[in-house]
């Protein structure tokens, strides 16, 4: 029936940045795709959002560091990275040239800190800065600036000024009202959003009676977090008017058409990839047999259609 | 290093909780003793793959064996595979023990519980191998350990061999090495660690630790180390890529 197979677009946009297909691999579980280039081929996806990189090399947080909970993880990594020097001389040359667009995600205690990781990107092969002020791991930066909405729209003001690359301000789900912390992003001037990162948790070892993670508590991710995920999508991509990119939880291709049917324009793999280093090129695969089954011919026919 | 559903050839229960599979798989003639291979669970709400060591290669039959505790949900749904059924696994990961430059050396391989399986792949590489091994109290490997080399063992409860843990065994027999190889709990890598700079000997640690990707990307399962590590850039190291060997001295294990 090769006739009856039409031709099946599947690139999307986000802030003039055009991307092969909808689906990039979330900050933290992807590195900066040189581990999983041994299974992945990086052209199939989207987008490759790396690991958060601060001014300098972060230590993170003491091990244990992971522990599994029930259809979830929880993680208290603390962001450890090896700075913006090691990343611009050996992790980013690694991502350039791979027909994928690369979206560096930074991190930082200050907002001097996020600034120079933000100046030292200025030309450079990175297409979009993913702003990560929603860490649930880390005491100072990170969620600190993510959990205020005043805090969020002075903090993307800034990174707007400095900021040669459109920015995308990762949210918090950690707030009572994830449209306030959308809305505050988009008054600071952001190009996009992405959502939702981890919900802080917690699990007890009861026979060493102790907490199973070194840091007490963590964020949680995995298909656990979903429902709570595609909530929030959906929410932040009605109350605001730039792009949505919605991630959390998400194992299948069913899961990413979900959060493109609830508004996001992109979808992030995460915890998933660590199940299946593939994960992210079968589930745009996924996307585009479901197009193809459904008769449609635009993956962005599929975006926001639940209303 | 590959994923794949690896067909189990066998498994049995070799003591209490204790299991011995035997799989197939295409990667056998490249694994080296030290490494190991994530195993996943079929229950897709346990996400992460369980790391477990390689305690036997066979390159010509394509196998290898892993010898490991069922220690929670995971691991009790792999004791429930039979022979003819796949598990999907993930390996070889990690670097593994230093085994060709030390084949005719007096290596001495100190291994603690759990920590034993991975020191018989070792021993089956080795021209004079000499097991020091402590259990808490029922045995297991011991028949596969005494064909691969000489051994001395310890049970906490004194129901075999010598009455108290491997660091007993190590000073109460006279036992000459140039390398040991140590694989268990952190107090005895702790302890064998302080007994081989004591000695002046080589020593070789297999580090244990949660992991989620197994493959270096997540840094979950970081250990801390004595100097700035080159890829981190700070004191950790990744104890599923960097690791899980590691010269007891560039491990701080306080």
């Amino acid at each position: 029936m090769k006739s009856g197979i039409r031709e099946i677009k599947m690139e999307t946009e986000i802030a003039g940045i055009k991307m092969k297909n909808p689906v990039m691999t979330a900050s933290g579980t992807f590195g900066s795709g040189m581990e999983y280039s041994d299974f992945e081929d990086l052209s199939l996806l989207g987008a490759v959002v790396t690991k958060g990189v601060a001014s300098v090399p972060w230590s993170g947080n003491p091990s244990p560091r992971i522990c599994e909970t029930a259809s979830g993880l929880l993680n208290a990594i603390g962001l450890q990275n090896p700075g913006i020097d090691v990343f611009l001389k050996r992790d980013l040359p690694f991502l350039t040239g791979k027909g994928t667009r690369i979206i560096v995600n930074v991190c930082g205690h200050t907002e001097e800190e996020y600034l120079e990781v933000v100046e030292r990107l200025k030309d450079t092969s990175a297409d979009l800065l993913e702003i990560n002020i929603s860490c649930p791991n880390v005491k100072e930066g990170g969620i600190a600036f993510g959990q205020d909405p005043g805090a969020i729209e002075k903090i993307t003001k800034s990174v707007k000024k400095h900021a040669s690359q459109p920015v995308i301000m990762k949210l918090s789900p950690n707030v009572t009202d994830i449209k306030e912390s959308a809305r505050a992003a988009e008054a600071g001037g952001a190009d996009a959003i992405s959502l939702i990162n981890t919900l802080t948790g917690m699990k007890i070892d009861i026979h060493k009676r102790a907490f199973a993670l070194a840091n007490k508590t963590g964020g949680l991710s995995g298909p656990a977090i979903k429902p709570v995920a595609l909530r929030m999508v959906y929410e932040a991509a009605h109350a605001v008017s730039i792009p949505v990119i919605g991630m959390g939880g998400i194992s299948c291709a069913d899961d990413a058409i979900e959060f493109l049917m609830a508004g996001a324009r992109a979808v992030s793999v995460g915890t998933e990839n660590f199940r299946n280093p593939c994960a992210a090129s079968e589930i745009a695969g996924g996307i585009r047999d479901f197009l193809q089954e459904n008769h449609i011919t635009d993956v962005r026919d599929i975006i926001d259609v639940v209303k | 290093m590959i994923k794949e559903n690896a067909v189990v050839i066998s498994q049995e229960k070799i003591a209490s909780g204790i299991y011995s599979l035997v799989l197939g798989v295409t990667f056998a003639e490249e694994a080296v003793p030290g490494q190991f291979v994530s195993v996943y669970c079929r229950d897709a709400s346990r996400l992460m793959p369980r790391p477990i060591s390689l305690c036997e290669i066979f390159p010509d039959r394509g196998a290898v064996r892993l010898v490991y505790r069922v220690a929670g949900a995971g691991t009790e749904e792999f004791s429930r595979l039979h022979s003819g059924e796949t598990a999907e696994i993930m390996g070889p990961l990690g670097n593994g023990f230093p085994i060709e430059e030390n084949r005719d050396k007096k290596v001495l391989l100190i291994g603690g519980g759990i920590g034993i399986p991975p020191l018989l792949a070792c021993a089956e590489k080795l021209s004079h191998p000499v097991f020091a091994v402590g259990y808490r109290s029922e045995t297991y490997l011991l028949a596969d350990l005494k064909k691969a080399g000489q051994v001395h063992a310890a049970t906490e409860d004194g129901s075999y061999g010598i009455c108290g843990n491997v660091m007993d065994v190590i000073c109460s027999v006279p036992l000459e090495a140039d390398v040991i190889f140590a694989c268990g709990p952190k107090p005895m890598l702790k302890a064998v660690k302080a007994y081989a700079e004591k000695n002046a000997i080589e020593c070789w640690i297999s580090m244990e630790e949660r992991m989620a990707c197994g493959i270096g990307a997540c840094l979950g399962c970081v250990c801390k180390t004595t100097e700035i590590n080159s890829h981190s850039m700070v004191r950790n190291a990744r104890v599923c890529k960097d690791g899980p060997v590691f010269k007891a001295g560039e491990v701080d294990l306080s």
